[in-house]
């Protein structure tokens, strides 16, 4: 009797294992390019549409009286990365939403009708989190720059834009793929938002902030620092931006202000053990729990970094790599007191017929910071606005919050990448911008008013 | 119109083996096989619907008239297995007849949408294998010398698998099979009967140490020959099945223990050994990493049932011929695929319960040889279950059995057929001890009652001890 146990046991564990793993994987497994069965669907089903928020269409199937298929996208290059193209590999929304796209559950009634009329039947739809005014004042605004911007909803971890330069054609993008391959120097295909590692220049000081207040909870307000415009440690020599004296400073001036002499030496004086912990924290050198395509951010600190390199590290320069998509976790989570939603590009999925077939719903991925530590780099972040770098974005209808950065690229010229990230309005946060335009200038005087722009879009009737 | 039929068929197919599973079960809550009778009858009725909407939805997909001609013929087959069997022998076991012949007929089902050819095939295999296998519960039940051919099975089984290992053709890396004036066999099919009633014979009279090791010798002398033909779902098989039979017939524990132990260190040794081996765990522990060459084969597999879903995409919907083998030993994944994952339990259910049957016959049978020929017989066919599904399923390692009954091959049917007719001899030997016994009694009662020269006349109790 045990042997028939033994193996009845045996069976029912074999039988669990095979009914759990076939349905919790069948998503990855349905998607996976060695699965011949993709094939079918396409031949059964016409691929989706895709909508923004608002309704409109970014990407469609259309058959033609002989029965061919094209891939329409009515915005073309405006959403090339976020939406994405479905040959060539697939990428961006295209290949994220594939499985639900090439399925239908459209109802059986209307499949017989589609049989009787000889079509095939049609995909579902996948409605997205985008919003095609905020996208388009993103995109125009960018103008010929490269560069990133990603606009998200701190409450919710929604994504309202998405924007990369350079981008292309998704509707050529057959005919201009194999150019876009051999390019290999303005990597067109790469989505800057998600997968562009840029030096975060003075936007990381908000990291370095952050632990700076963690460390010393008490006496942070207590910090004063007289700058001449410069701070030497050993060998190395940290100047501020242009050389400014920012002359007698306390700690909010100093980030206000974005003064990289005290910043350097409150680099110094953190913690290299707490400081690396901290990191993790915010998900640097961490794999993200996201559904789309992006890189790890990269910064490691330990007690065996070199003085040197901690001074340029907090000061957003040296090996530090970083993406948008994290800083605007990162802000996003100090907006939504502390805690970061998991950022997110499908709404929902529906039938044609608009019956809703799988609903996503805003998820905490997790707490970055506590409240206060939140609340009080809200403060510092709004003195940005008021009377630092950050003015442009000073005496309008809505209040803002936020940082700039200046991340130098080149260690011969002094170019910059021009960065800005922040929130508005500040008493109740609604969107979180994260601006980076390549080899622009200062992050205040080419970051900062695309900022306003986005947000007066948001804000200004 | 078609829409309909292939969409809604799922469900109702899904539904009909459901309560065939069910009823599979219940039957086991009456000792007695009369009682039992309606269940089996129900049985009967789930399976012929299973059957005819699987076919049905095959006619509709394909539109053609000839599917509807071979599954007439199948169900010919199938009913007169039944009608033949219940009038042949009186005292049979029909649960083991009708889960043969469930599982027969979704292996046709599965065969025909697979590869049609190789379902006529097949068809023509298990009808004469039915015919050859009708006869061997008479065998077994009067044929008394077979408990003491002991070294003969011993002598055979060696001596034919090791032509295979010497003169054998290469498949899929193995040599597992020979050919003999155009019909190819499989040897080690066979042997595995072979090997169940030498290990039982041996174990019939004596159970000392002495007895133990000689026949480790020889059941390990089987293994090698195997592991060195590389045919190694074989070799664990009857690695297994001895493990198992020694502990039943000493009744200690030391032995499964020390079988498990030996069986590990063995596995170990293997792993270090042979490349094969590590290219098979390789592809067990993480098959996307090698989906080219090593883990293409499980990967499809995976595909194909996670395709499916529960009620599965429908008879001829999916795409289960991307799995390379799925006819053989891919065939759990293309029933999940198409059948749905419910009907691919309901069907794994099925087997335990035949080999459940299995093993109450072995616990109640009192003559040993016969009790540990039911139990090993039992062992082999649900431990060979168990290594496709899992393999096919990832559950464990692959190692490239046969699903008994479902799966396309001439000497792994009849093999199974033979094995299932000959536990239904045993089943008949033990209602015979049953009839024995109450006999005995009976005669007893009665002597007791001339002596007391009762009043009331004799009742027949034959019954009372009917299982």
């Amino acid at each position: 009797m045990a042997v028939t146990w033994l193996f009845v046991g045996l069976f029912f564990a074999m039988m669990g294992y095979t009914c759990h793993y076939a349905v919790t994987h069948r998503q990855t497994l349905m998607n996976n390019s060695y699965n011949t069965r993709q094939e079918i669907l396409v031949a059964q089903n016409s691929r989706g549409t895709i909508y923004a928020a608002g309704g409109q269409i970014l990407a469609e199937t259309k058959t033609d009286e002989s029965g061919k298929e094209t891939r329409s996208y009515p915005y073309a290059n405006m959403f090339s990365h976020a939406v994405g193209y479905a040959s060539n590999g697939r990428y961006g929304i295209e290949a994220l939403a594939n499985y639900y796209l090439i399925n239908s559950n459209t109802k059986l009634s209307d499949k017989v009708a589609n049989d009787v009329a000889g079509e095939k039947y049609p995909g579902d739809s996948v409605i997205t989190t985008l919003d095609v005014d905020l996208q388009k004042i993103a995109y125009d605004s960018l103008g010929m720059y490269s560069g990133a911007v990603i606009v998200t909803e701190p409450s919710t971890g929604r994504i309202l834009a998405m924007v990369s330069k350079p981008d292309f054609d998704p509707n050529e993008i057959d005919a201009v793929w194999d150019d876009l391959i051999k390019d290999k120097e303005s990597s067109v295909l790469l989505n800057r938002t998600t997968q562009g590692l840029y030096p975060p220049g003075s936007t990381f000081k908000i990291v370095t902030a952050l632990e700076y207040i963690r460390e010393n909870p008490d006496s942070y307000s207590q910090f004063s620092f007289q700058c001449n415009g410069h701070f030497s440690h050993g060998e190395e020599r940290i100047n501020c931006y242009h050389g400014t004296s920012h002359g007698g400073e306390n700690f909010t001036k100093a980030f206000a202000k974005s003064c990289n002499s005290a910043f350097a030496s409150i680099g110094l004086a953190l913690d290299r053990k707490k400081f690396g912990k901290t990191l993790d924290e915010l998900l640097f050198n961490q794999e993200l729990k996201v559904d789309f395509a992006y890189n790890q951010s990269k910064l490691v600190m330990n007690e065996d970094v070199e003085d040197a390199d901690v001074m340029q590290a907090a000061i957003g320069q040296g090996a530090t790599q970083i993406t948008p998509l994290e800083l605007n976790m990162i802000t996003a989570a100090i907006a939504n007191d502390g805690v970061l939603m998991k950022p997110y590009l499908i709404d929902r999925v529906e039938t044609k017929d608009r019956t809703v077939v799988k609903q996503f719903s805003p998820d905490t991925y997790k707490r970055l910071m506590s409240e206060e530590e939140a609340q009080i780099m809200t403060g510092l972040m709004e003195e940005v606005v008021k009377s630092g770098t950050g003015t442009k974005l000073s005496g309008l209808s809505y209040t803002a919050a936020g940082k700039t950065g200046s991340a130098e690229y080149n260690k011969v010229k002094s170019d910059s990448h021009a960065w800005f990230t922040g929130f508005a309005p500040v008493e109740d946060p609604q969107v979180c911008v994260t601006i980076i335009i390549e080899g622009a200038g200062s992050g205040g005087d080419y970051a900062v008013p695309i900022t306003k722009r986005i947000l007066d879009a948001c804000f200004e009737q | 119109m078609e829409l309909y039929i292939t969409e809604l068929s799922k469900y109702f197919i899904t539904l009909f083996i459901a309560c065939y599973t069910l009823e599979c079960f219940l039957v086991f809550r009456f000792q007695d096989e009369e009682r039992r009778k309606g269940g089996y009858i129900r049985q009967n009725i789930w399976m012929f619907l299973v059957h005819f909407s699987c076919f049905l939805v095959i006619c509709f997909e394909t539109g053609q008239i000839e599917y509807l001609l071979f599954y007439v013929l199948q169900q010919i087959l199938l009913f007169s297995t039944i009608m033949l069997f219940r009038m042949i022998y009186q005292k049979g076991n029909l649960l083991i007849v009708n889960n043969m012949c469930m599982l027969l007929s979704i292996g046709f089902v599965i065969l025909t949408r697979l590869s049609y050819e190789r379902a006529i095939k097949q068809f023509f295999i298990v009808t004469a294998s039915i015919i050859i296998g009708m006869a061997i519960p008479f065998f077994i039940r009067n044929l008394k010398f077979l408990k003491s051919l002991t070294w003969v099975y011993a002598g055979v089984g060696i001596a034919a698998l090791g032509v295979v290992l010497i003169l054998g053709t290469v498949t899929y890396g193995s040599k597992i099979s020979y050919s003999v004036a155009g019909v190819t066999f499989q040897p080690s099919e066979f042997v595995k009967i072979l090997f169940v009633f030498f290990v039982a014979s041996a174990f019939s009279e004596t159970w000392d140490f002495l007895r133990v090791a000689v026949t480790a010798v020889l059941a390990g002398a089987h293994v090698l020959i195997l592991v060195a033909s590389k045919d190694l779902g074989s070799a664990l098989i009857f690695f297994v099945v001895y493990v198992f039979m020694v502990f039943i017939a000493t009744g200690r524990w030391i032995y499964l223990f020390l079988g498990v132990a030996g069986g590990s260190a063995a596995a170990v040794v293997a792993y270090r050994l042979f490349s094969h081996v590590q290219v098979r765990v390789q592809a067990w522990k993480d098959p996307f990493s090698c989906i080219d060459d090593a883990g293409f084969q499980i990967t499809q597999s995976l595909f194909g049932i996670s395709s499916g879903g529960w009620f599965g995409l429908g008879l001829f919907q999916g795409n289960p011929t991307s799995i390379p083998l799925v006819e053989a030993d891919f065939v759990f994944s293309a029933v999940a695929e198409e059948l749905g994952i419910l009907f691919s339990m309901c069907m794994i259910l099925i087997c335990i319960s035949s080999f459940i049957m299995c093993m109450n016959i072995a616990l109640k049978l009192q003559d040993r040889f016969y009790r540990l020929i039911a139990f090993g017989l039992g062992v082999t066919y649900i431990f060979q279950v168990f290594l496709t599904v899992g393999g096919g399923t990832k559950f464990i390692p692959m190692t490239g059995v046969t699903l008994p009954f479902i799966s396309y091959g001439g000497s792994s049917v009849l093999t199974t057929l033979i094995m299932f007719f000959i536990v239904e001899g045993l089943y008949i030997i033990r209602r015979d001890e049953g009839d024995k016994r109450a006999r005995n009694r009976n005669q007893k009662r009665k002597r007791r009652r001339e002596q007391r020269a009762g009043e009331r006349p004799p009742r027949d109790r034959e019954d009372e001890e009917e299982a």
